[in-house]
């Protein structure tokens, strides 16, 4: 098998982190260079550094379709979820609505809401992992405080109607919250078409550094601090500006939205060749999430029989890094909450693997992680 | 080079296990199980989602003998294969071992099995037991250290377990262990062993019974062994054979507790030479010595974890079960522990749960 080292490594865990992609390594080098100074310094080296955050908070506005002063930047997507979710507490409503698929940085402060005696209402969703628009608009209330849906799922890719959830909330009133953690990079996000007040996202997911992400805020919406010092930001997260990391950001956003297009059609179209490989190669097979509302690179299979955790070192044995979706603090894959919201049984849950290749999968390589799934999992079920 | 798969626990005993592994030649990995939930185990959800403290100290441990290491999740096997049967057997006025249970599915099966499926010829734990392979038969022996023995908890292992199975620590020293995990640097040297049941974290079984099912368990009465109604008590589970204390009697003379009868939710208590029994049945019985018992043997038999052999006679009954019969009688027969039977020279004849007491059902 001379060719599998021309294949391999393969890194198709692109949902859990990306690589720092090059545009974004330079402008974090250059920032740390020439902009080490602190923004709030009044000096020319302070100034010097100002600018540079300014130009990124314009350059990550622009991606987005929002203006400069809408985004706060903080250390995260969990953070920037945090931030969204915690506003709701800032006024006197009561009721907070949001899905049972949603990410524990969303997921974690409503239960802490809820013990605070906040009325938390998780939508349920379908088979496919998509939220039904009837059921929002029959939670909604005049003493809703806030809604809290995804825009795509990091376990199952699925992709969530935003415009139309945001409609419905802007026609009721209540503030619209959407973590794009996974989306932003990866679909276009227009905050104003999307109608969303909030929105959240993470740089590590567009192949921009770790611990920087950021949280827009439509003008108008209140956030509630959670980080209280300094003024920086606007007084609404304290904290000297984790200045290199932020302009990666806008490095990586910036390249990620140009090149979006092009690469989700070729991703797009080796993820369905991944899928319908492994279907055909592994009896019993079968995808999770919605066939045609999801992630250009995410594919999440069920093979029953076939343990994620054995699979996962299997393939990672081949040479191939996949996941099966979150994991736990120890590194153990923890029961899925997505995968049993659409209806999997706990022991089939066990048995599904997330595949998220990056922009650079080639042919050969799609064709690999399938010979190489299907032989894991004839091996796991033959013992 | 051979594969093994260390089961590691982030103690001192599973990190020295990995240590002599590794020196042995053996190409390693480890791994930690994740066995409960913190919902499992009634404890709250603000705290970490398993015991990261402890896979921490097992990961470094790893990383320092340079083999990676990994956690797997075996929550499901170990709701249906420990703690269900745990609770069931204190509803059923029994006395349940969850670690027996625990190493017989969950080392011994579960991670096994994973074992197996990454390409590992043998799984290497921590216990102090000996394995040694005689006629080519596997055999299980008492460890050297006896006081630190633990192959009264391994009864159940089976011919092909025992052959994909290393125990390093067999053969040394509790004192021994410690020393080699200081000297290789292996940072828990000191750690303690464990002690509590590790999903009960506060040995407040009662309160994992009442959170788990969501059932009560009603009060009932305490009677003596002629009927005679002396008391209520607060729940059968609350009570094990042999107790003496939480029995809330005043009586004139001590009473321990020498029957639980869950059919008509009642304890019965007596002195203690009431306890005593020289009969005992075991069912769900494992001969590790031999694939046919002989019909009758002289041999060892101990019913409780921390306790010595006594002189018995052993009977294979036709259907499975195995008869007991001690030369002298025993104190606080429990049903739903273990009963393992030796013989002069340490070896592990054969194991099973007790079922019956006396002549109940002999």
């Amino acid at each position: 098998m001379n060719n599998e080292s021309v294949l391999t490594p393969v890194y198709a865990d692109n949902a859990a982190t990306t690589k720092l992609g090059p545009a974004a390594l330079r402008a974090m080098i250059e920032a740390c260079e020439d902009a080490f100074a602190n923004p709030s310094s009044p000096h020319t080296p302070g100034q010097r550094a100002a600018k540079l955050l300014w130009a990124s908070r314009e350059r990550i506005a622009a991606c987005i379709g929002a203006d400069a002063r809408e985004i706060t930047f903080t250390s995260g997507g969990t953070e920037a979820d945090n931030l969204a979710v915690l506003t709701a507490a800032a006024g006197e409503k009561r009721h907070i609505i949001s899905t049972v698929i949603e990410h524990h940085a969303v997921l974690r402060p409503l239960e802490r809401l809820r013990r605070r005696g906040y009325e938390i209402e998780l939508l349920p969703v379908g088979k496919n992992g998509i939220v039904d628009l009837e059921d929002l608009r029959r939670a909604l209330r005049p003493d809703t405080a806030l809604v809290s849906v995804m825009t795509a799922n990091n376990e199952i890719g699925t992709v969530q109607p935003i415009r139309e959830i945001g409609g419905l909330c802007r026609a009721a009133g209540v503030p619209f919250h959407t973590d794009a953690v996974q989306a932003a990079g990866h679909l276009p996000i227009d905050v104003r078409g999307m109608n969303t007040d909030l929105l959240s996202a993470s740089a590590h997911k567009f192949h921009g550094p770790k611990g920087v992400g950021f949280l827009y805020a439509r003008r108008g919406t209140e956030l509630y601090p959670q980080l209280l010092g300094g003024s920086q930001e606007r007084g609404k997260r304290a904290g000297t500006e984790n200045l290199p990391a932020i302009a990666g950001m806008a490095a990586a956003l910036e390249e990620a939205v140009s090149s979006m297009a092009e690469n989700n059609a070729k991703t797009a179209r080796l993820r369905d060749r991944i899928i319908a490989g492994i279907l055909s190669a592994v009896p019993g097979a079968r995808l999770n999430g919605d066939r045609e509302k999801r992630l250009a690179n995410n594919l999440n299979i069920m093979i029953p029989g076939a343990n994620a955790e054995a699979m996962i070192l299997l393939l990672d044995g081949a040479g191939i890094a996949v996941s099966s979706g979150a994991a736990c603090a120890s590194g153990a894959g923890e029961l899925s909450h997505v995968l049993t919201a659409i209806g999997l049984a706990e022991e089939d849950a066990r048995c599904c693997l997330r595949i998220t290749p990056g922009e650079d999968l080639t042919e050969a390589q799609a064709e690999y992680i399938v010979a190489a799934v299907a032989r894991a999992a004839q091996r796991i079920r033959s013992i | 080079m051979s594969r093994a798969l260390i089961a590691m626990s982030g103690g001192v005993d599973s990190s020295v296990a990995a240590y002599l592994t590794k020196e042995a030649g053996y190409d390693c990995i480890g791994a930690t199980m994740r066995l409960f939930t913190n919902d499992d185990a009634n404890v709250s959800r603000e705290k970490s989602c398993c015991s990261v403290e402890d896979t921490e100290l097992a990961r470094a441990a790893a990383f320092r003998l340079g083999f990676p290491y990994y956690v797997f999740d075996f929550t499901g096997d170990f709701r249906e294969k420990v703690i269900e049967p745990f609770i069931a057997a204190y509803e059923n006025g029994r006395t349940p071992n969850p670690c027996i249970n625990c190493n017989r599915y969950l080392k011994f099966e579960s991670l096994f099995r994973r074992a197996r499926e990454l390409g590992c010829e043998y799984i290497v734990t921590g216990h102090y037991a000996v394995i040694e392979e005689k006629n080519g038969r596997m055999l299980l022996k008492k460890a050297v250290d006896e006081t630190k023995d633990q192959s009264y908890v391994l009864y159940s292992l089976t011919q092909e377990q025992l052959r994909h199975t290393l125990f390093p620590l067999g053969g040394t020293e509790k004192t021994e262990t410690r020393r080699i995990a200081a000297e290789s640097g292996l940072a828990n040297a000191d750690k303690p062993d464990s002690q509590d049941i590790c999903f009960v974290p506060d040995g407040d079984y009662a309160a994992v019974l009442r959170n788990y099912t969501g059932r009560t368990y009603p009060a009932g009465e305490i009677r003596d062994k002629y009927g005679r109604v002396l008391g209520t008590h607060g729940g059968i589970i609350h009570y094990t054979m042999g107790q003496r204390k939480g029995i809330g009697l005043a009586l004139p003379a001590p009473v321990y507790v020498t029957d639980i009868i869950p059919e008509t939710n009642t304890i019965v208590v007596g002195p203690n030479e009431d306890l005593f029994t020289r009969t005992l049945i075991a069912d769900d019985f494992n001969w590790i010595a031999f694939d046919t018992p002989p019909e009758k043997l002289r041999a060892r038999a101990k019913i409780r974890y921390k306790q010595p052999e006594k002189d018995a006679e052993v009977s294979a009954l036709p259907d499975g079960r195995v008869k007991i019969v001690f030369d002298e009688p025993v104190r606080a027969v429990t049903k739903g522990q273990a009963a393992v039977v030796y013989d002069d020279e340490g070896y592990v004849l054969g194991g099973g749960t007790i079922c019956a007491k006396g002549d109940e059902d002999a």
